[in-house]
């Protein structure tokens, strides 16, 4: 394992610090825990909006606290969800007296650790609501088990139910719009190769040069299945079909697209594949009304990437493009 | 009888065997999840031990309370809140005891079961803890019922935990990371029933010296 860290154990904690060192205008760290929080919070009279989860998905979440998106992001071990201590400090650090809403990526893990933390912030008087985003066409949906996972559509609703919350809009309608967003968002991913957990010194699963992962997650977690490797217009192709099967997007009506690199991936190839999105999406005569290509929500090195479809309307739309500042997303 | 002495030697051996099989349960969890459940377990287990020299003369409630609060604020996950949820309701279910029976023990299992069940919204079959703890449960019940003492009713509930493992690799996983993976999870013990089957024979083989 070459990487360039000190210790694992100091991984997260040399990383918050390095963050709240470059962007200070911008957020800060609440003391003793491994929360990032805006550097004016609380926001007096406004929802605020916490997520989190485990870390080395940069610049998920951190990145993503600033005007417009989130008031608190709280950082997990790597791919470990945070514990409630931690979610609680957030929640009770930007709670500006009109609630909280937590956006939750759909793992046990964070489910239960966000709940607890909903648990002990109920029992201080804080208004908490949840939304659990499951964007991932992978995974087979099903009530009977945990259903699909979030993935980079997550950023999508952070930017949206963050727009509502800065208008001014009560916790039930950002967390109303919040569950909207999730609602019309969906993401298949794939990757070229694992990545390593730090503190594993291994790498995730073993592909052969020539093999594709299909359908993965953002932990290195295996896909749903290996096939050879092929262009990236074919794989681009196979994706959006599989994204269109699960949500149709009809002739006229407007979307917006993600194109998210999972960390080892180089621009050039995710603009490649953008390319081919768009031009299958104008085919069917679909409206592509913003397209956002790069590093939006990493699985630490993994070369790979995800597309994202948001089914937008006018609603949907004007918050996407609403303003935000933050380390991140910016859109002035 | 379970006195405070064997109470802690149990908490202490199983926080050792914890630590010991950290690369175990890491490999456990390479194919079907993220290749840390040991690194979590350990994490956590490492904080038990530290905050045990405090509560040493406490009661046994308090001491399972300080045990689930150090996992619930060090192990993350999911195992830090099902870990964590277990051992609250095991603090919960020995409140006034000084010593612990076999009824005892029974009512510790029903209300961690309970616990997990709760907190994981999971039953058994799923490929979880609940598929070595339950049949662990049973096989406990099922002893002392019969007139088996602690030391018999242990050891015939850490092997039905081993067992309970086994049957882990023969289905699909219904919750947790796992359960991303579908058919592919086949073929795999589930990390989260092994540390548990790993606790519960280090209980036993405390039992059993």
């Amino acid at each position: 394992m070459k990487k360039m860290i000190n210790n694992s154990e100091g991984i997260v904690d040399e990383m918050l610090k390095g963050i709240v060192m470059a962007h200070p205008e911008y957020l800060k760290r609440v003391k003793g825990f491994n929360v990032l929080i805006r550097e004016n919070s609380p926001v007096k009279g406004k929802v605020a909006l916490v997520s989190g989860g485990g870390s080395g998905h940069e610049p998920s979440h951190g990145g993503y606290v600033g005007k417009g998106m989130l008031d608190g992001a709280v950082a997990g071990e790597v791919f470990t969800s945070p514990t409630p201590d931690q979610v609680f400090e957030a929640i009770k650090a930007v709670d500006g007296g009109n609630g909280v809403l937590l956006v939750i990526k759909n793992y046990s893990g964070d489910v239960m650790n966000f709940e607890m933390a909903d648990e002990m912030a109920d029992m201080e008087g804080i208004k908490v609501e949840k939304v659990i985003v499951n964007d991932d066409v992978a995974v087979e949906n099903s009530t009977y088990t945990t259903g699909r996972r979030g993935v980079a559509g997550t950023v999508f609703v952070h930017k949206i139910a963050g727009a509502a919350a800065e208008e001014g809009r009560d916790l039930e309608e950002v967390k109303r719009i919040a569950q909207k967003v999730i609602d019309h968002t969906r993401t298949m991913g794939m990757s070229l190769g694992p990545c390593i957990v730090p503190d594993a010194g291994k790498p995730s699963f073993e592909l052969e040069e020539d093999e594709i992962e299909m359908g993965l997650g953002i932990h290195g977690e295996p896909g749903t299945h290996r096939t050879k490797i092929s262009s990236a217009d074919e794989v681009t192709n196979y994706m959006i079909d599989k994204i269109l099967e699960d949500m149709p997007v009809k002739p006229n009506e407007e979307v917006a697209v993600m194109v998210n690199g999972l960390g080892g991936t180089p621009l050039m190839e995710l603009y490649i594949v953008n390319r081919k999105l768009n031009e299958l999406l104008n085919e069917k005569e679909v409206k592509v009304a913003k397209t956002f290509v790069g590093n939006y929500m990493t699985s630490i090195e993994m070369p790979g990437f995800s597309i994202t479809v948001l089914k937008l309307d006018e609603e949907l739309k004007r918050l996407l493009n609403a303003v935000a500042d933050t380390p991140a997303f910016k859109q002035l | 009888m379970i006195d405070k002495n064997i109470f802690l030697r149990i908490i202490n051996n199983l926080s050792d065997s914890i630590i010991e099989n950290k690369e175990l349960l890491n490999e456990l969890d390479r194919p079907i999840g993220d290749s840390d459940h040991g690194s979590n377990m350990v994490r956590g287990f490492t904080e038990v031990k530290k905050k045990l020299e405090n509560v040493k003369e406490s009661d046994f409630s308090t001491i399972l309370k300080t045990i689930a609060m150090a996992l619930i604020s060090t192990v993350g996950g999911a195992s830090g809140p099902l870990y964590g949820t277990s051992f609250l309701k095991a603090s919960g279910a020995v409140v006034g005891k000084e010593e612990l029976d076999e009824k005892d023990i029974i009512a510790v299992y029903e209300a961690v079961i309970d616990g997990i069940k709760y907190r994981g919204k999971s039953d058994k079959g799923q490929k979880t803890m609940l598929d070595a703890i339950i049949p662990a449960y049973e096989a406990f019940k099922a002893c002392v019922e019969n007139g088996g003492d602690l030391k018999k009713a242990s050891d015939e509930a850490q092997k039905a935990a081993a067992e309970g493992v086994e049957y882990t690799k023969t289905i699909i996983a219904i919750k947790g990371r796992a359960s991303f993976l579908g058919e592919r999870s086949i073929g795999h013990a589930d990390p989260g029933a092994t540390s548990s089957y790993i606790i519960l024979k280090s209980i036993a083989s405390v039992l059993n010296e």
